[in-house]
């Protein structure tokens, strides 16, 4: 394949879902401006599941709230965000509102913090189908029965009078996940959803989401810093560091040859993908995550990166196919680094599936 | 539950009997004979030796303490040594003024703490929370009592639209009671207004701010519902246990209030057997008082455990 | 490039750059300037008052009482007796500053004791609160009701009324920072270093729960301040003829038809007085808090 075929092969990929387009955040603080995400662009493609990684304080949960407008007021925002073609970035709040939870719908990391303590998860639950389908509550309290079915839950007709604090901690992520998809969102954006975890559950509530993809053909977002989860129930993978996309890749030529230093440093601080994280960190990664007031043309990395010359500090290097050593990366492998990690043993095309 | 309220009961039993005993010993600090302060009028030898022995003043402590206690429970108050009727009669038509003074009140003031709270954190930064804000620190900061003298100068005598004093009961003509009372509920409502203001505040800002609100707004709820359904509903918890802790303080207000409208309640009843060294009517009033706080705290305890869900099922306080 | 902060481990300097940055943010904030300032001039006058005031406080002149303000001689007027309101006005505020300290003080020296006990000793914790119940069932006017039965009414015991009621509060905010602090590292390994009980709460806990004490100071001072006035306006506060803003404004009820006026400036300094106190505390609440900008 060519160069240009190739391009071809990308551009041929259905039109996504979701489609986010140079998206750029920054909040104006008391003690300066915080640029948070720059210039992100992503695709979701229908029945896909996307994992994006990075370590805390990257951006990844802002990128994932500015989505459907859910970013606090003082947020500035730029870029768009298409959902089915249609633009959400700038629309008026009442339009959001209709969005929000019934085309997109959010679970998030604290299953305690995030279920209402003082109403019963049949009544959360049921709310959302009130306001999006307009049912009454007896009938959103039946229907709630039924998903809590559907997200595993025993004893439905029971658990669904039940508070949050009755729950489980894997129990009330199942429910925070009834109540995302009651309506049949095309996006599900799950931002950490099993990082508060232990890690038998998380393996349940990842089982849970890649079935609801299976049957409801939902595409999801799925937010972690542990490349475990990745590896385990993603299709494709976005890298993130200090609010830019650094890599992005099909989730087995990521973790095969990763080509951004950041993303080689990432896998070697987590254990071999396919078993879990929380084992043991091994090699972490010196430094930390830079906060940035305004984003520089340089390579954000340049400061905790073993590869870091002169002009990784001088220009910002752009996201596209990796190169090394004269050979092309995959298709649809891209990487923003000037010296990306040397090639691999195994050809591209093999590890491309 | 059934735990919770249990600790609850017993708690509140063992702070009963604890200002029982502290009332009891009060009595017995008081300057000269408990027999000279109970007898009223008729100070001769022998009436005072029949109040020793109908009060078991010659008993020992501990015998005394448990006839005291018999005696209190019964509503025996002993006599006003000024007016020589029983103290029990007088409370009889001294509480409802006071219990009408204070409901209103506290009902005048959550109305407007609670909402003046909710739109002082819902429009955080604009100029109505600034408003809101000062007005609580001037509610705070005022002596209530003043407001009360210069509501009676500047709005009672000089428009006549509300009377400067007196009382008229509740049966006897709804509306002209209404009338008498309104002013006085507002005035001593301004201070209890401006906590309960602020601690709204401060709780619905906490809720807005937390993860189940974002989970609310994240459903498409609008910021209506978000902010009934979910952020208020987490914060009475926080108002509701404001109110039971400041009753003490309302006792405390509706005692000048009364004084300064020259309402026959209660407060008036106190300053004046102050005044009147009448020892038995102060017992009352103290013990009275405590009971009521405790009583009433215990009920807010109640009503918290139907608010918290967690609470009512496990027992466990949030 | 321009990185704005790069997060950084707690060191063991945060305590100092804690105090800067309290102060910087209270110098920042305009309302915390003006009441302090406000609160500084009061305390000053208060301290001089009894040399500073145009006229002895209880110098009366029968042939001119209820001089209006403005009169010669006398910039607020003159009372009942013919006494100057001014000096009334700045001797009371004196008064009501000294009672308010001296609650304060009060509900301090046996409050914070028992708050870290509760805080610190499982044990006592169910007992302090019973403690804890037991006074707030007896609000401080009934408290003042009583001391005055038994001891008969005064400053002094006005002030010892609204402290004793004023326990609660202390105990509860300083229980609560003894728990948090309890729980920090530099506590506990304070405790495994095998430092006594009593060692690790005056060195380690009560210097950490100061900033909470100083804010209830500064909410509890005005409260007082507001109840020795209720308590003087009922007569069992400070007693005639020493001046007090509260039995100002009872002799104001008494003579409100001949001189409305009296009733406004008593009124107008104690809610000066209180609103400037509660307004530092609430700056300094906000100073203190690491959240930073909950207002
Ligand atoms: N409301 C906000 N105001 C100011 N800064 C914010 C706000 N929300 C997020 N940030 C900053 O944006 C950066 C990215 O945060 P986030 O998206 O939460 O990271 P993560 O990748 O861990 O999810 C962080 O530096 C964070 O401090
Ligand atoms: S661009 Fe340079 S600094 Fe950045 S990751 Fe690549 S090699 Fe390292
Ligand atoms: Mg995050």
């Amino acid at each position: 394949m060519t160069t240009a075929e190739r391009a071809g092969a990308v551009a041929a990929v259905a039109t996504p879902v979701l489609a986010v387009r140079d998206l750029s955040v920054s909040f104006p603080t008391e003690t300066g401006t915080v640029s948070a995400v720059d210039g992100v662009s992503l695709d979701l493609a229908s029945g896909e599941i996307v994992g994006m990684v990075g370590e805390s304080g990257c951006g990844k949960s802002v990128t994932a709230m500015s989505i459907a407008g859910l970013l606090p007021g003082s947020a500035r925002i730029s870029g768009s965000v298409r959902l089915d073609g249609t633009e959400l970035v700038g629309t008026r709040e009442s339009a959001l509102r209709r969005v929000r939870g019934k085309e997109i719908a959010y679970i998030f990391q604290e299953p305690m913090t995030s279920l209402n303590p003082v109403l019963t998860v049949g009544r959360q639950i049921g709310e959302v189908l009130q306001i999006h389908e307009r049912m009454s509550r007896r009938a959103a309290r039946a229907r709630a029965v039924e998903l809590l079915t559907l997200v595993g839950i025993p004893s439905a007709a029971k658990r669904v009078d039940n508070y949050p604090h009755q729950l489980s901690g894997g129990m009330r992520q199942r429910v925070m996940i009834a109540m995302a998809v009651a309506c049949g969102p095309k996006v599900l954006v799950a931002d950490e959803p099993t990082t508060a975890l232990d890690v038998t559950v998380q393996a349940g509530i990842l089982q849970v989401l890649r079935d609801l993809r299976d049957r409801l053909g939902t595409s999801i977002l799925i937010i972690t810093h542990d490349l475990g989860v990745i590896a385990d129930i993603a299709d494709r993978v976005v890298v993130m560091y200090a609010g830019r996309v650094v890599e992005r890749a099909p989730v087995t030529d990521l973790f095969a040859h990763p080509y951004h230093r950041y993303t080689a440093g990432l896998l070697s601080a987590s254990p071999t993908p396919g078993r879990h994280a929380g084992t043991e960190r091994l090699q972490e990664i010196p430094g930390l995550v830079p906060v940035l007031s305004v984003q520089p043309d340089a390579c954000t990395f340049a400061d905790r990166c073993p590869a870091a010359d002169a002009r990784c500090r001088e220009s910002a290097p752009p996201l596209e196919v990796a190169r090394t050593g004269g050979t092309l990366a995959a298709t649809g492998h891209l990487a923003a680094c000037w010296h990306p990690c040397p090639q691999p043993r195994t050809q591209p095309e093999e590890a491309n599936r | 539950m059934a735990r919770y309220l249990l600790t609850r009961a017993w708690q509140s039993a063992l702070t009963l009997l604890l200002s029982t005993i502290v009332v009891f010993f009060g009595v017995r600090a008081l300057p000269g004979d408990p027999a000279l302060a109970l007898a009223g009028e008729d100070r001769s030898p022998e009436a005072l030796e029949a109040i020793r022995r109908h009060y078991g003043l010659d008993q020992p402590l501990p015998l005394q303490f448990a006839q005291y206690v018999e005696r209190m429970a019964q509503g025996d108050f002993g006599v006003s040594i000024r007016t020589g009727t029983p103290v029990s009669s007088m409370l009889t038509t001294a509480l409802p003024v006071t219990v009408e003074l204070s409901v209103l009140a506290i009902l005048l003031a959550t109305a407007l703490g609670v909402g003046a709270g909710v739109l002082a954190a819902v429009r955080r930064g604009r100029p109505a929370e600034w408003v809101a804000n000062g007005m609580a620190l001037i509610g705070l900061s005022v002596p209530h009592f003043w407001l009360g003298l210069l509501a009676i100068l500047y709005l009672s005598v000089a428009t006549g639209l509300f009377p400067a004093s007196g009382f008229v009961p509740i049966l006897e003509d709804p509306v002209d009671n209404l009338h008498h009372i309104v002013l006085p509920a507002v005035i001593l409502g301004t201070g209890l207004a401006a906590i309960i203001m602020r601690q709204t505040r401060s709780a619905m800002l906490d809720s807005l701010s937390s993860d189940y609100v974002r989970t609310a707004k994240a459903k498409g709820l609008r910021p209506r519902a978000v902010i009934t359904r979910h952020a208020l509903r987490n914060s009475l918890i926080v108002v509701v246990t404001v109110v039971g802790l400041q009753l003490g303080g309302l006792i405390s207000g509706a005692v000048v209030t009364e004084q300064i409208f020259g309402l026959p309640g209660f407060g008036k009843m106190t300053i004046d057997a102050v005044f009147q060294r009448d020892y038995p009517v102060i017992q009352a009033v103290v013990l009275l008082t405590a009971t009521a706080y405790i009583v009433i705290n215990f009920f807010v305890d109640l009503l918290y455990s139907v608010i918290d869900p967690r609470i009512r099922v496990t027992g466990d306080p949030a | 490039m321009t990185v704005l902060t790069v997060p950084m481990a707690e060191t063991g300097s945060a305590s100092i750059t804690r105090r800067t940055r309290v102060l910087r943010r209270l110098r920042r904030n305009p309302l915390a300037v003006v009441s302090f300032v406000v609160l500084a001039l009061a305390a000053v006058i208060a301290l001089l008052s009894p040399w500073i005031a145009p006229y002895s406080v209880d110098q009366t002149d029968f042939a001119r009482t209820f001089a209006p303000p403005g009169s010669p001689g006398h910039v607020l007027g003159t009372d009942d007796l013919g006494r100057d309101v001014l000096s009334r006005i700045m001797l009371g505020a004196r008064a009501s500053l000294q009672v308010g300290l001296l609650a304060v003080a009060t509900s301090l020296v046996i409050g914070v004791p028992l708050g870290l006990a509760a805080g610190y000793f499982r044990a006592w914790d169910a007992v302090i609160s019973r403690f804890t119940d037991l006074l707030l069932a007896f609000p401080f006017l009934i408290m003042a009701v009583g001391l005055a039965a038994i001891r008969g009414a005064s400053l002094g015991n006005a002030a010892v009324a609204i402290g004793i009621a004023q326990i609660p509060g202390v105990i509860r905010v300083v229980r609560s920072d003894t728990l948090r602090l309890k729980s920090l590292d530099f506590v506990a390994a304070a405790v495994v270093d095998g430092a006594s009980d009593l060692w690790v709460l005056a060195r380690h806990i009560l210097p950490n729960a100061t900033s909470v004490i100083l804010v209830q100071a500064t909410v509890a001072i005005p409260a007082a301040i507001l109840g020795e006035a209720v308590l003087s306006f009922l007569g069992l506060g400070i007693q005639p003829p020493a001046p007090s803003l509260g039995t100002m404004l009872a002799t104001a009820q008494q003579f409100a038809a001949r001189a409305p006026w009296a009733a406004v400036l008593p009124g107008v300094v104690i809610m000066g007085l209180a609103l400037a106190f509660n307004v530092f505390g609430d700056a300094l609440r906000d100073a203190l808090d690491p959240k930073g900008d909950r207002g």
